[in-house]
């Protein structure tokens, strides 16, 4: 309800409802009430001009056109809903065809709607016109067939889209028969698309019968609808101009009505976008303020020649409909030369949050503070300039998830690649390309020259994965920020594309910090792990401690819920009970309090500060080091997941 | 519990054969690993079983043809995404419901109610939509709607690759505890060799479109023959010393 009173609220919304309700209202009341006006005959005073009395002047007959456009809405109303109707139940018939028919009869029908589709409407219209006969009903048949074809294609490809969902599947193997699965599953899941389009077809549709009464080929004597009222008028523009403008204006009123109407409820079923999320601005900027009591002091050291990357107390904050999301909670950690670092976390930890803010591709939306932000000694928090730009296209590189959608499908990948070269260092296209070849050999792609000359497509995940890598090493990085890089691949192709990182970094000395949510991916590959808990480091420590070592009840429960090949198989595994915390509703005290089996009073009521042990391990838990039964049974679980 | 049964199991899509000639047996009560790459045919084996991709040759249930026509399913399946799976507009227990054959009304709201209890899910939470649950969640409503079909066999289809780890162990521990309670025959597929240790007992690798090697899941893995076997536990991560 709030949705829709929001837009409501808008100024489109609230033009169309009035204008809607008022169309409406009209047509309703205006033949009731105005008939009489709008028959009188006045044969003293035919064709006159706009007067106090007559506020449109009188047509032939000397008949009031101000009324006769009034009473003349419910026609052309009744006739435009009609024509819908018609237009959505053929339609919907047509689209749904497909689905019901199954494959063979139903690429009969695809094929003849895609060429009904093809046909001009107005055309259509005109010739359904001629067969239907001249007059109101073929009329609205005309225009009605004329919209089917066009609104079947859309539902066509809506239900094709939920067709191919697994709850569609699902639904299949448990025995449900394609018309219930069509009413159950499929409509009630396209509907919003298809009222919004109906209600604008219905705009179109009014559009379209003056446009046939226009033509003469609509509504005859002595019925009249606006387009008829358009069609008198038209013959004596010269004589009364307001004869044709009436009922023009109202044309172009309901047709505005309709369409906003179709808009507005398009806002309101949550298509578009409804009302807007309010922008950050009463959002204090946390690093300038006093109370730092809940973060470490910061690391010795001021600028260090051997850190690549360092980041002191980091926040980045987004709007949300609900006021302001946290996603990362004044984090300071740093990366030496060569060094990996890896984080880890569940989703909505901000790991990958982090990673975005320091390759500064957080967006405008979101907001990044940090008392230090600094990439080889070069300040990032400044506004984005040419020269961070060029500064960070050279020295960072970044690899994404999923490498499909990393790459432009269109261009071929050796171009894709020497585009970075062309732009970073200025190199001809000619070098640019022999480099963009002599990276792809690097990252082990066999044939680079053939390969650079071919579409991502064609190159299997893996080595789209790889190809992003050589992407990075197309300058000389520093550092690669490399974001789930093997989420998407397979076991084996995994271990492929992680030795490549890991020789990359051993050869050309390059930091590496990889973020994954799987702890034995990070263990494998880094030397260094930070744990992320609701936008916080909760633990830092080396890599070899993750399994044996680690203090943080959240670390050592992220370790002990993933199988590995020793995994006893006669226990359960441990299970981390009930929710990641909501950003935009962190509680009070430490945020894994909840889901904690030795969290006390107190980690209810007091976050615990990241302390510095004398190894330099850090570790943010009242609680450290504790005995824990990690094995928590999960019968429990339901218990506790259930809020 | 039932056996299910491939032979020779074939599936083409145009030119490109997705499954070739597979054999394999699920034996009653077990459950049955599936590994393999992506693109190995591992998932349209499953389609097939359950009559969503055509293909040739037999896969029988005990002997005689899996039905896939009709209300009564003896073959259910989870899917990967439990994003997906589940119908947004319907609340969980109207999807679990869907899978019962007839019954009458209270019969089906108690029956919703034993089975989100099995799959450990508060059965008030009936009336829940899907967007207010969280994945792992959803993929145990997932299970509960599949367990409704009264199924004689289970396939899992990369059931717990689309969750957060920290959800994996809880949904693992589930699948285990209910084929020890129900005593269900299950396929279960996926690309970790971890996970697939840790459920099944007898685990068949999959490559190419071809069953590869087939085995007990502790005899495959210390000792493996095809050398793909070989290449995906060389593979699992942790197995190797870390710097």
């Amino acid at each position: 309800m709030g949705r829709w009173r929001s837009v409501l609220r808008t100024p489109i919304g609230l033009t169309a409802s009035v204008l809607t309700v008022g169309v409406l209202l009209l047509a309703a009341l205006a033949p009731v009430m105005w008939t009489d006006d709008a028959n009188a005959v006045d044969t003293s005073n035919i064709l006159a001009g706009p007067s106090a009395q007559h506020w449109a002047g009188t047509d032939n007959l000397g008949r009031d056109i101000f009324f006769r456009t009034l009473v003349a809405t419910r026609l052309s109303v009744e006739l435009a809903l009609a024509a819908t109707a018609i237009g959505v139940v053929v339609g919907l018939l047509l689209g749904t065809a497909p689905f019901l028919l199954g494959r063979r009869s139903g690429r009969l029908v695809t094929a003849g709607v895609n060429i009904a589709v093809a046909f001009p409407g107005l055309l259509l219209a005109l010739f359904f016109a001629v067969v239907f006969g001249i007059g109101a009903t073929g009329a609205v048949l005309a225009i009605g067939l004329a919209g089917a074809p066009g609104f079947g294609r859309l539902t066509q490809t809506l239900v094709a889209g939920i067709a191919a969902r697994d709850f569609v599947s699902a639904a299949r193997l448990a025995g449900v028969g394609r018309v219930r699965i069509l009413f159950r599953h499929v409509l009630p899941n396209i509907a919003e698309p298809l009222v919004v389009n109906a209600t604008i077809g219905a705009g179109s549709a009014l559009l379209a019968f003056a446009g046939l009464s226009f033509l003469g080929l609509g509504v005859q004597q002595p019925a009249y609808d606006w387009g008829r009222l358009l069609f008198d008028g038209i013959q004596v523009i010269y004589v009364n101009p307001a004869a044709a403008l009436a009922p023009g204006i109202a044309v172009l009123i309901a047709g505005l009505a309709l369409n906003l109407f179709g808009e507005s409820i398009a806002k309101g079923l949550g298509i578009g976008v409804a009302g807007g999320i309010p922008a950050l601005t009463d959002v204090p900027d946390l690093t300038r303020g006093a109370d730092r009591s809940t973060q470490s002091p910061e690391p010795a050291g001021n600028t260090d020649s051997h850190l690549v990357l360092d980041v002191r107390d980091l926040q980045v904050t987004f709007p949300g409909p609900s006021g302001p999301i946290r996603a990362v909670r004044g984090i300071s950690f740093t990366v030496g030369k060569g060094e990996a670092v890896g984080i880890v976390g569940e989703s909505g930890s901000g790991k990958s949050v982090t990673a975005l803010a320091v390759s500064h591709l957080v967006g405008d939306t979101g907001r990044v503070d940090a008392r230090r932000l600094d990439l080889l000694g070069t300040d990032l928090r400044d506004d984005e300039t040419t020269a961070t730009r060029h500064f960070l296209g050279t020295s960072l590189a970044m690899v994404f998830q999923d490498p499909m959608t990393s790459f432009n499908p269109t261009r071929r990948m050796g171009s894709q690649l020497a585009e970075v070269a062309r732009h970073h260092q200025g190199l001809d296209r000619r070098s640019a390309m022999e480099r963009a070849v002599g990276r792809l050999g690097a990252v082990r792609i066999p044939d680079p020259e053939q390969r650079a000359h071919q579409y991502p497509h064609e190159f299997s995940g893996g080595m789209r994965q790889r190809a992003m890598i050589g992407m990075g090493l197309m300058g000389s990085p520093s550092l690669i920020v490399a974001d789930e890089p093997t989420t998407a691949l397979d076991v084996t192709v995994q271990q492929q594309v992680l030795d490549l990182l890991r020789t990359i970094r051993t050869d050309d000395d390059v930091a590496l910090v990889l973020i994954s949510h799987d702890v034995t991916v990070v263990r494998e590959v880094c030397d260094r792990v930070l744990v992320m808990y609701a936008g916080r480091i909760v633990e830092d420590l080396p890599a070899g401690d993750l399994a044996t070592a680690a203090r943080h009840p959240y670390t050592r429960a992220l370790v002990a819920a993933v199988p590995d090949m020793e995994t006893d198989l006669d226990q359960p595994l441990a299970v981390i009970p009930g929710r990641p915390v909501d950003a935009a509703d962190v509680p009070a005290g430490c945020a894994f309090a909840a889901r904690c089996p030795l969290a006390s009073a107190r980690c209810r009521a007091e976050d615990p500060p990241l302390e510095t042990s004398a190894a330099g391990r850090r570790v943010a838990c009242w609680h450290a080091g504790e005995p824990m039964d990690v094995r928590i049974e999960s019968r429990r679980l339901a218990e506790v997941e259930a809020p | 519990m039932s056996e299910l049964r491939f032979e020779d199991v074939t599936v083409r899509y145009g030119s490109t054969t997705a499954v070739d000639g597979v054999h394999l047996a699920v034996p009653k009560g077990q459950i049955v690993g599936l590994v393999g790459e992506s693109g190995s045919g591992k998932s349209t084996l499953a389609r097939a079983a359950v009559g969503l991709a055509p293909y040739s040759g037999q896969i029988l249930l005990d002997g005689s043809p899996v039905p896939t026509r009709g209300r009564r399913r003896p073959l259910q399946m989870v899917f990967q995404d439990p994003y997906s799976s589940l119908d947004p507009r319907m609340s969980v227990g109207e999807s679990v419901a869907e899978a019962m054959p007839g019954a009458g009304r209270a019969e089906r709201r108690a029956e919703v109610a034993r089975l989100l209890g099995l799959v450990h899910l508060d059965p008030t939470r009936a009336g829940a939509r899907p967007s207010e649950l969280s994945g792992g969640q959803r993929q145990r409503v997932a299970l509960a709607r599949a367990l409704a079909g009264r199924p004689q066999v289970v396939i899992a289809d990369e059931i717990t690759s689309a969750l957060d780890v920290s959800i994996q162990g809880a949904v693992l521990n589930l699948v285990r505890e209910l084929q020890r309670e129900l005593d269900l025959s299950m396929l279960f597929i996926s690309h970790n060799l971890a996970v697939v240790r840790y459920v099944a007992t007898h685990v068949a690798v999959m490559y190419d479109g071809r069953i590869v090697e087939e085995g007990p899941t502790d005899q495959v893995l210390a000792d493996p023959d095809h050398d793909y076997t070989r290449e995906l536990l060389a593979a699992v991560p942790g197995r190797r010393s870390h710097p």
